[in-house]
């Protein structure tokens, strides 16, 4: 039972969790129910993209590194998808995730192999894999062939009346739940985070888990390319534009410390949820200009990182 | 410890790649351009190269001492949009004079940096997480101020003054960029002010246990580096005749960052190198302008820079 | 049987421009507690580190219960049943004590889901047999230093361990957390486990450790058993010169009755620990401060300096009430600070010599905030002549630099402010016989000058040979005062244990 309890024991964690429902109930009292349940299917659909990147960037940030590149990825791994579905949804599904492993690999080898600084490195890799991604489209928008309704349905198909995307999204997010919080290589992330040089000393092997770490998020970056491609019916070389930046901010909004070892994905889950809701109720009252959206995704993570804050940490000393 | 006999005396080859490494990725860029690129050792290439390197060199300079405290900046591209905005809107639709409206634009994008410093150097928090947050809300609030339209400047002296050109031959970009150059250095270098900076991003705890106003010197820095934001921004609206404040400066702070790291200042902070640190930042505008010169698509230059960043900071590694 | 447990043969290390350990043997017999001994840099921490697997020797071979091994990494030396506890504590605070004892090593059940609750029952054992009852659930970090330490050491032992190295497990225990785990180490031994203790006081060998191995230099000095040795030969191995010269008279000049009070504190209260301090410190007096950790020491130096601030009380400067904010209120009186942890507040690694050392007074050595460089290195050169700091050159980084040069260079950075109060906080800590030496001889020179001092110290010895004065901390307040014949060590446990 502890262990359920651990999901929100972080306080700003326990805090997202509650804005969550709080902005749920709201919403669902605001106006007809039904209404409602479409909309929040609707929520579920769009945040499902930056949800599914965002719970990779909580591995890499809770294993203390930052991945900048993940928009960029994303975007390549949409004309990926979008240049594969000729050859089936099973091969271009294949084919892209395997891209994703590989190239969230060279994001790990950049950081834990050649020892360059996350933020550098990613920053690097980010503008290498926008740049393959023009080059290659010549920065077009590839098609998905519209006979390949198996593929787009990744994107636009529902189960049971949810979303597909959003049943990918929630089903990354139990996976990673139990692989963070029961398994040896799950634990061993937080280890580094929390004390890299102790869990060297104690037997982890830490290049090979910071890896892993950015092989996750590479992969899930690859799963997001998926459902964009298939969503729009095109791979988007311009696509996923400063997703990074929004990835980061719902997992700090999450609870998550950005300094490593303390953090959870069901805390980026209520983050990504919070993020969602927000977009949604700018975007349903088209009199509130877009750019709010914006300022108001920047004041909660300022709230956020308020609530993190421990008065002793401005002293000289504790 | 005894010490061998076969130590030399001069220095080893990897300090001087890292102290001379930035120079010599310029130099190698500057001879393959010399080599491949036709005309690409004209005065008005160089004089252009400069012109559009402008804003990426000045606010480069902030970012070297912004890393130098052990911090980042990553909101510099969005204080320029709402420097460009503010100083569109107050000369245009509010008829203030240039001069007016640059001043009232600097005075806003250096409280921006003040509330940086605020934050990170009084509360402690984390300058990405800081800094992340304004780069959100500024973006944001400087696309609200003319609803995400850009503004466009027709007929005023605007233009003549971005164009301006010292006893009509040198552009004054790059009289500014030699003072600005010239002025960081010597604080850097030379000042108490220097000292403490290396002084607060190397032990923050014994700075403060020295008597380092470290709170003073982190607000400091960051005002200054959305100070020179705002300048840069200033000019940048000038050379394009309008202000566009959902495009300008994005990823701008990408590019000081890569600079800096280009340049050999270590991200850990509590050291800085600021002529390096322009050699970095004209690497990357030689890269962008060779690449324009011999008509490659321009995700070429991503792709280079890319290379190059990591080349060099995998050479500049201390051990 | 008569196998050592480990032998090592013909060790050598090479760092760039350094032999760091020539031709070195060394051996622990089975069920013995070792002691590792030397001055810095004479090459004992390598020489741990090789044995543990964090280096790899570039000669030499090294035995583990009689096979040869060839050390790949702390995990892999651990695996074959040698466990290492550090100096720091190296477990991960954020998490908890079961999952620190287990890290690594859990059993998995099926989708390699950890098996909690086998390892909570290993943990609990495991600290069971140190007799240690804590709730395995909570987070490491909300325990105190000692039971982290207990933690550590319970994850070692549940290893399948043959031997067991401590590097300076100690240095963060008090008294009676030190009396806890030497009686566990005994213990442990009479069970037949092997111990490799690796400390700078020479106190503890003497008390616990049956023989010693001393290197010097990178090399090997001598094997004895510890009943054949006494401090003074002890140290004379260490650095290989005969001890008594380093070992002073005791000051003998004293105060002068009368002289003005520069600082007085009255009932001073603060923090956590600091319940109420009253005392007075003179002009040129060099007053101890006594204590166990914990007692409030370091906080009542961190007060006086205005790195924390009091919540009552009165703290007067010549008479006159003063309130620090901060350190530069402190230091504009005059008053300087040398912190305990060196690495952590005091030294800027990256900057230079001359860099930490003017840093203090860097104002004076510019002029409108323009910094000259030819007086800054005088000042640099300066003191690094008058503390005798070894360093190639003034603008060599600090960090290249052995833990008593960096030591002297700090205090160096106060001394150029010519402070009227200086405030130490364990000034030799982790530093070597020769340094520490020197630094106390300058201490009491300056206070015969008229610099008063205020020091604290964990090894009695050393404020006894060194003060005027010392006062006896028990639970945040200062409970007894010595001076002259009545500073001695059972005088200073006698009024720490409350019988004063």
């Amino acid at each position: 039972m502890t262990r359920v309890l651990d999901l929100v024991r972080h306080r700003t964690a326990r805090t997202a969790f509650f804005v969550a429902v709080l902005m749920l109930l709201a919403w669902i009292m605001y106006g007809e129910v039904f209404m409602n349940l479409f909309n929040i299917r609707n929520i579920l659909r769009q945040t499902s993209m930056i949800g599914v990147i965002s719970l990779g960037m909580t591995m890499v940030i809770v294993g203390g590194g930052i991945d900048l590149s993940v928009g960029a990825l994303t975007a390549l791994c949409s004309v990926a998808a979008a240049y594969l579905s000729v050859r089936g949804p099973v091969a271009a599904v294949a084919a892209t995730l395997a891209l994703g492993l590989v190239l969230g690999a060279v994001n790990g080898l950049l950081v834990a192999g050649l020892r360059i600084v996350p933020f550098i490195a990613t920053l690097a890799t980010m503008m290498t894999f926008r740049g393959v991604s023009y080059i290659l489209t010549d920065i077009k928008s590839i098609p998905v062939p519209r006979a390949e309704k198996a593929f787009i349905a990744i994107g636009r198909g529902y189960v049971f009346q949810v979303p597909i995307p959003a049943v990918i999204f929630l089903a990354v997010l139990a996976v990673l739940y139990f692989f963070s919080a029961s398994t040896r290589t799950g634990r061993q992330i937080f280890a580094i985070g929390d004390n890299e040089e102790a869990a060297r000393m104690m037997g982890v092997n830490v290049p090979l888990v910071k890896i892993f770490t950015y092989v996750i998020n590479g992969f899930l970056c690859a799963v997001a390319g998926i459902i964009l491609a298939a969503r729009l019916g095109a791979g988007q070389p311009i696509g996923a534009e400063g997703w990074e930046m929004n990835a980061i901010a719902a997992v700090l909004i999450g609870g998550t410390l950005l300094s490593g070892g303390v953090g959870s994905v069901t805390a980026t889950f209520f983050g990504v949820l919070i993020l969602g809701l927000i977009s949604n109720i700018i975007n349903l009252h088209g009199e509130i200009n877009a750019f709010w959206q914006r300022i108001v995704t920047g004041l909660l993570l300022l709230g956020a990182v308020f609530m993190q804050w421990k008065p002793s940490s401005s002293r000289a000393g504790e | 410890m005894r010490t061998l006999q076969k130590e030399a005396p001069g220095r080893r080859a990897p300090e001087m790649l890292r102290d001379y490494g930035a120079f010599i990725v310029l130099f190698l860029i500057l001879a393959v351009n010399a080599l491949a690129t036709p005309n690409f050792f004209r005065l008005g290439t160089a004089w252009n190269m400069l012109l559009q390197s402008f804003p990426i060199i000045i606010m480069s300079l902030g970012m070297a001492m912004v890393v130098a405290t052990g911090g980042i900046d990553i909101s510099v591209g969005s204080v320029m949009a709402i420097g460009s905005i503010i100083f569109a809107k107050l000369s245009l639709d509010a008829g203030w004079g240039i001069l007016a409206a640059s001043l009232a634009a600097l005075a806003v994008t250096f409280c921006v940096g003040l509330f940086n410093g605020l934050l990170v150097g009084k509360f402690g928090f984390q300058p990405i997480v800081v800094t992340l947050v304004t780069m959100m809300v500024g973006r944001g609030a400087a696309a609200v101020i003319n609803d995400g339209k850009i503004v466009t400047f027709y007929d005023s002296n605007l233009v003549d003054f971005g164009l301006y050109q010292v006893f009509g031959v040198v552009p004054i970009h790059i009289v500014l960029i030699a003072v600005a150059v010239i002025a960081v250095y010597l604080l850097v270098k030379e000042t108490v002010f220097g000292v403490y900076l290396q002084a607060v991003g190397d032990n923050l705890r014994a700075a403060r246990l020295v008597g380092v106003n470290a709170f003073l010197v982190i607000l400091v820095v960051y005002a200054v580096n959305a100070f020179l934001a705002g300048f840069a921004a200033i000019f940048e609206t000038a050379r394009l005749a309008s202000a566009d404040a959902i495009n300008l400066g994005r990823l701008v702070e990408m590019d000081c960052v890569a600079a800096v790291a280009v340049g050999g200042t270590p991200m850990r902070g509590g050291q800085v190198r600021i002529v390096s640190t322009l050699a970095g930042a004209l690497t990357m505008q030689a890269i962008t302008t060779m690449v324009n010169m011999n008509n490659i698509p321009y995700a070429y230059s991503l792709v280079i820079k890319s290379v190059i960043i990591v080349v060099a900071l995998s050479v500049q590694k201390e051990k | 049987m008569t196998d050592p447990i480990v032998a090592m043969r013909g060790i050598r290390k090479e760092f760039p421009g350094v032999v760091a350990l020539d031709d070195v043997d060394f051996h622990i017999e089975r069920g013995e507690i070792h002691a590792l001994m030397g001055e810095n840099g004479a090459g004992k921490s390598t020489l741990i580190k090789i044995l543990t697997g964090m280096y790899r020797a570039d000669a030499g071979e090294i035995r583990l219960d009689g096979g040869i091994v060839e050390p790949r990494s702390v995990f892999h030396m651990q695996s074959l049943g040698l466990s290492t506890i550090y100096q720091e504590i190296n477990l991960v605070p954020n998490m908890s004590v079961c999952q620190n004892i287990a890290l690594a090593r859990e059993k998995t059940g099926p989708l390699r889901k950890i098996d909690w609750r086998e390892a909570r029952d290993r943990a609990g054992r495991a600290l069971a047999r140190l007799g240690l009852d804590i709730d395995v659930d909570k987070p490491l970090n909300r325990f105190s230093t000692a039971e982290q330490q207990m933690v550590a050491i319970a994850r070692a032992l549940s290893f399948d361990c043959k031997a067991v190295v401590m590097d300076e497990p100690t240095s963060s225990l008090n008294e009676g957390e030190i009396a806890a785990l030497f009686a566990l180490i005994r213990s442990l031994r009479e069970g037949g486990m092997t111990f490799l203790f690796v400390s700078h006081k020479l106190r503890e060998v003497f008390e616990l450790c049956d023989s010693v191995t001393v290197l010097r230099d990178g090399g090997l000095v001598g094997r004895r058993p510890v009943g054949e040795l006494d401090q003074y030969s002890l140290v004379s191995m260490m650095i290989g010169r005969d001890a008594s010269e380093v070992v002073r008279a005791r000051r003998s000049a004293g105060v002068a009755t009368g002289a003005r009070k520069i600082c007085s504190l009255e009932g001073v209260r603060g923090g956590m620990r600091v319940r109420g301090l009253t005392f007075d410190i003179a002009e040129g007096e060099i007053l101890g401060l006594a204590g166990l950790l914990g007692s409030g020491r370091t906080e009542t130096l961190r007060m006086l300096f205005g790195a924390d601030r009091p919540d009552a009380g009165v703290i007067r400067v010549d008479g006159v009430e003063a309130h620090f904010a901060m350190p530069r209120d402190a230091i504009r009186r005059h008053f300087a600070f040398c912190p305990e942890d060196r690495k952590v507040e005091g030294i800027m690694p990256s900057m230079s010599v001359a860099d930490n050392i003017a840093v203090t007074s860097i104002r004076e050595l510019s002029w409108k905030g323009i910094v000259s460089l030819p007086r800054k290195l005088a000042l640099a050169r300066e003191y690094i002549g008058k503390l005798n700091i070894k360093a190639s050159s003034p603008l060599q980084p600090i960090r290249n630099m052995s833990g008593g040069n960096q030591q002297k260079a700090i205090l160096a950075r106060w001394l150029a402010t010519r402070p009227r109060l200086l405030l130490l906080d364990e000034p030799t800590r982790g530093i070597d016989v020769g340094a520490k030496a020197e630094i106390l001889d300058l201490v009491r020179r300056l206070a015969a000058d008229g610099m008063s001092v205020l020091m604290v110290s964990s090894e009695w010895e050393e404020l006894i040979q060194t003060c005027d004065r010392i006062l006896v901390y028990r639970d945040g307040t200062n409970v007894a005062s010595l001076e002259g014949d009545a500073m001695t060590e059972d005088a200073v446990i006698a009024a720490i244990a409350g019988g004063h």
